[in-house]
């Protein structure tokens, strides 16, 4: 029943793609930049909903007019009358801007105004929002690594370290693209995604480590795609159910769920991609065989 | 791995058992608890306030720095030593002397040094001192900043629980964060501008005296109905002798007065200025500015006093509140904010639990119909993970945020990754394998490995997230760690035994998996 899919065959097609992608993921991420939200880039948010279906995006814009806040974005969010308002920082804290803004709201727009969120970062809140997110990333991927240096040679390590980047900067990239918001949620989904994207990983590494050592005369272009045919329907019934879940979350989680599970979900496929034609090109690379992993008899072999 | 004794399995359900009884505590009623344990709610989910406070000491250095001079010039006179050029800054002071090492050796003693005294808690001087030629810079060392603020937060975060406790909503949470900051969690706030308000006024209150011209040792300030006054900078009494105020209404006026009454030292300073001084004008003045400026008509010698100025009766009440709970050392500013309104809040807890419900759903069909009857013991295996994950987040008394909720529907789509692995690898090892319950016995083993290696994976990820995370991020984290345990156990544990007794009692034919 198992598959016999030459994948080693498709990996440098596929390393080409992936090089691609990766580069123009950096060169976006590098010259048009990521779109903060407020955790990030500080400012004010609120989200509000109007009773009445008179009420439009241009005309909540026009209302704040008088206030000069500088850059305003207006836009629906969701169900109709649900609308999210975002001002930019100013040099000084917004958060004495908030009572003036909903009053100018209530009073010029012909409707009963329900705020359902205010939320105000300071500039200096969200520039250490932005480098703890930081260093959370840069610490799980060292982490990772720590952790597959322990439990295999360190030609497995690279692999994994550079499907894991892939992983993170492909996605990213995406945001980027799209222009996407990026937020706490999107940190939180992308040290998911590493967590994930590991786990897919060390499964495929797992194998191809067991199988190096069961059939020695195999090279390690037939052994990865033996691991790799060996563990796929794994791959891909695990990918599948954590897919359905993370769809559901993104189709009737609400809209505050939809990027951190949009972020997921990209996460996922490209994770499970990166496990396959990624991580395991990268031992191809090395030339990892048998005798690889005779060199390091102390490593932890089950 | 096919044979459990009695005891393991035992041991295996009571753990179960117990675990999960606890996800049953948030069934209770409110009104009867029957164990006081249950899982929290974020702000996110039940509405409410969110308020991270920031003290700034700056003006509190200065006002110490300068607290330094009279006793500084002392120590120099008592000593004979010569200066000149004595200066004050922001955070400094600076000097010439006569005799630089003498001055060094008085300025940095230990023993009853009123000038520059001596921390044991951080083994430092409060002072610290820079010498170019003959001119000595003086500030606060390191260690002295670090006690003034530390002094000054502590003190803030008493007062902000003091004024919160006194505005009267439910089960704020106020907390030190950080070196310089207070976080303050108020569910069920709608609109925390009151709040604001208040935490955003230092409520500094003194009297002094209005002098007729401008004199030395007074300054100009304008009071609330636009007069222009000469006030001493000599303050009669502050706040910190105030023990009660409550807003009035004055019976002649009908305006809004605050009354408030004086300990005892209070009063005898009170009395004393009162009575030295009728005829004239006495200010009364907050946070800099003059609320209000009465004459004095005759002395005030019982320790109390009302307070009348041009303000309604909700000033009034918040004046009261704010000088009861005495003022706050330095003033506070409000760095971030999050309001959740409620209705929100159960949106998202409607659409959290309809997604948790169908991707749920989803998954169960799955596994159903991938793999018949062991997909139903992955079910089972996964319903009793749920319960179970719900059961420590009570135990914890952990908070549960919507992306903690995603978290939850995260791990039921990751969970199954465990049972998936364990039985891909007994479908490979049925292939060779004569023996059904032997092939299973493999699977199980060399699976093990694999299932470790790749939960762990994720664990650090939780880990790592739970630690830098805020908020609602961390009550992600929190679900997707303990999912992760919870996971383990049931794969290992549950569905193995499950697995056992359909595999053990089915010695021979085939198995449908």
């Amino acid at each position: 029943m198992s598959t016999k899919i030459d994948f080693s065959s498709k990996f440098k097609l596929a390393n080409y793609i992936s090089v691609i992608l990766f580069s123009i993921s950096v060169m976006f991420i590098l010259f048009k930049g990521l779109n903060y939200g407020i955790d990030f880039k500080g400012g004010t948010l609120i989200e509000l909903r109007a009773d009445n279906s008179n009420v439009n995006v241009s005309e909540i814009r026009s209302s704040l007019n008088s206030l000069n806040l500088g850059d305003v974005n207006v836009k629906e969010f969701g169900k109709s009358g649900d609308y999210l308002i975002k001002v930019e920082q100013k040099t000084d804290n917004n958060n004495k801007l908030i009572p003036l803004i909903k009053k100018n709201l209530k009073e010029r727009l012909n409707a009963e105004i329900n705020f359902r969120r205010v939320e105000n970062v300071g500039p200096k809140v969200s520039s250490e929002l932005l480098q703890s997110g930081i260093i959370a990333i840069s610490l799980s991927l060292a982490a990772m690594l720590f952790y597959i240096w322990i439990r295999f040679e360190w030609q497995f390590s690279v692999g994994s370290i550079v499907a894991l980047f892939h992983d993170v900067i492909i996605t990213v990239g995406i945001f980027s693209i799209l222009s996407l918001e990026v937020n706490l949620s999107i940190i939180a989904a992308v040290l998911t995604i590493v967590g994930y994207s590991m786990n897919d990983t060390v499964v495929i590494y797992d194998r191809i480590r067991e199988n190096l050592n069961k059939y020695t005369k195999l090279n390690i272009g037939e052994t990865s795609n033996l691991s790799i045919n060996e563990t796929l329907s794994r791959t891909i019934i695990t990918s599948l159910t954590t897919l359905l879940a993370l769809v559901s979350i993104y189709v009737l989680g609400g809209e505050i769920l939809k990027g951190f599970s949009f972020a997921m979900i990209l996460g996922v496929i490209i994770g499970t991609y990166s496990s396959i034609f990624v991580a395991a090109p990268v031992l191809k690379f090395f030339k990892v065989s048998y005798k690889t992993l005779e060199k390091n008899e102390d490593k932890i072999i089950p | 791995m096919l044979n459990f004794s009695k005891i393991n399995i035992i041991i295996i359900y009571l753990i179960f058992l117990f675990i999960s009884f606890f996800s049953i505590l948030n069934l209770q009623n409110e009104e009867s608890l029957f164990i006081n344990k249950k899982v929290n709610l974020g702000l996110d989910l039940q509405g409410g306030s969110y308020l991270l406070l920031e003290i700034n000491s700056d003006p509190l250095v200065k006002e110490k720095i300068q607290s330094k001079v009279i006793p500084l010039k002392k120590l120099l006179k008592e000593n004979n030593i010569n200066y000149s050029n004595f200066k004050i800054d922001e955070k400094k002071l600076s000097f010439d002397v006569s005799d630089p090492e003498k001055f060094e050796l008085l300025f940095f003693s230990k023993n009853d040094n009123l000038v520059n005294p001596y921390i044991d808690n951080y083994n430092s001087h409060e002072l610290t001192l820079e010498k170019t030629n003959d001119t000595i810079n003086i500030s606060f060392s390191k260690y002295g900043l670090l006690n003034i603020n530390n002094s000054a937060l502590k003190q803030s975060i008493e007062i902000v629980r003091r004024r919160i406790d006194d505005v009267g909503t439910k089960e704020p949470t106020i907390l030190q964060r950080g070196e310089k900051r207070i976080l303050v969690e108020l569910p069920g706030l709608k609109d925390p501008e009151r709040i604001k308000n208040l935490l955003g006024k230092t409520a500094q209150l003194n009297f002094r005296l209005v002098s007729d011209n401008n004199e030395f040792g007074t300054e100009k300030l304008v009071s609330e109905i636009g007069e222009s006054l000469n006030v001493s900078k000599r303050i009669i009494m502050s706040g910190d002798n105030l023990v009660e105020a409550q807003p009035n209404v004055n019976n002649q006026t009908n305006g809004p007065t605050v009354s408030f009454s004086l300990d005892r030292l209070g009063a005898q300073k009170f009395g004393r200025a009162t009575s030295d001084n009728v005829g004239k004008r006495l200010a009364i003045i907050l946070d800099g500015k003059v609320i209000s400026a009465p004459t004095i008509n005759e002395p005030i010698t019982s320790g109390s006093g009302i307070i009348s100025g041009n303000f309604t009766f909700q000033e009034a009440t918040d004046l009261a509140l704010l000088l009861r709970s005495g003022a706050l050392p330095t003033p506070l500013e409000v760095v971030e904010e999050r309001t959740v309104g409620p209705d929100l809040g159960e949106d998202s807890i409607k659409s959290g639990v309809i997604s948790l419900i169908v991707g749920f759903a989803l998954v169960i069909l799955f596994m159903l119909y991938k793999y018949k009857i062991f997909g139903l013991i992955a079910n089972l295996t996964l319903i009793a993970n749920l319960t179970m994950l719900i059961g420590v987040l009570t135990i914890l008394e952990a908070t549960l945020t919507l992306p903690g909720i995603a978290g939850i529907i995260l791990t039921v789509g990751m969970a199954v990754d465990a049972n998936v692995l364990i039985f891909e690898r007994i479908k490979e090892e049925l292939k060779t394998e004569k023996s059904i319950i032997h092939a299973f016995h493999i699977g199980y083993t060399k699976a093990k490995v694999t299932v470790l290696d790749a939960n762990i994976t994720t664990l650090i990820a939780a880990v790592i997230l739970f630690a830098f995370g805020s908020g609602p991020v961390k009550g992600f984290a929190i679900t997707l760690g303990i999912g992760i345990v919870t996971t383990l156990f049931s794969a290992y544990f549950l569905a193995r035994h499950l697995t056992s007794l359909i595999v053990l009692n089915k010695k021979e034919g085939r198995v449908n998996l």
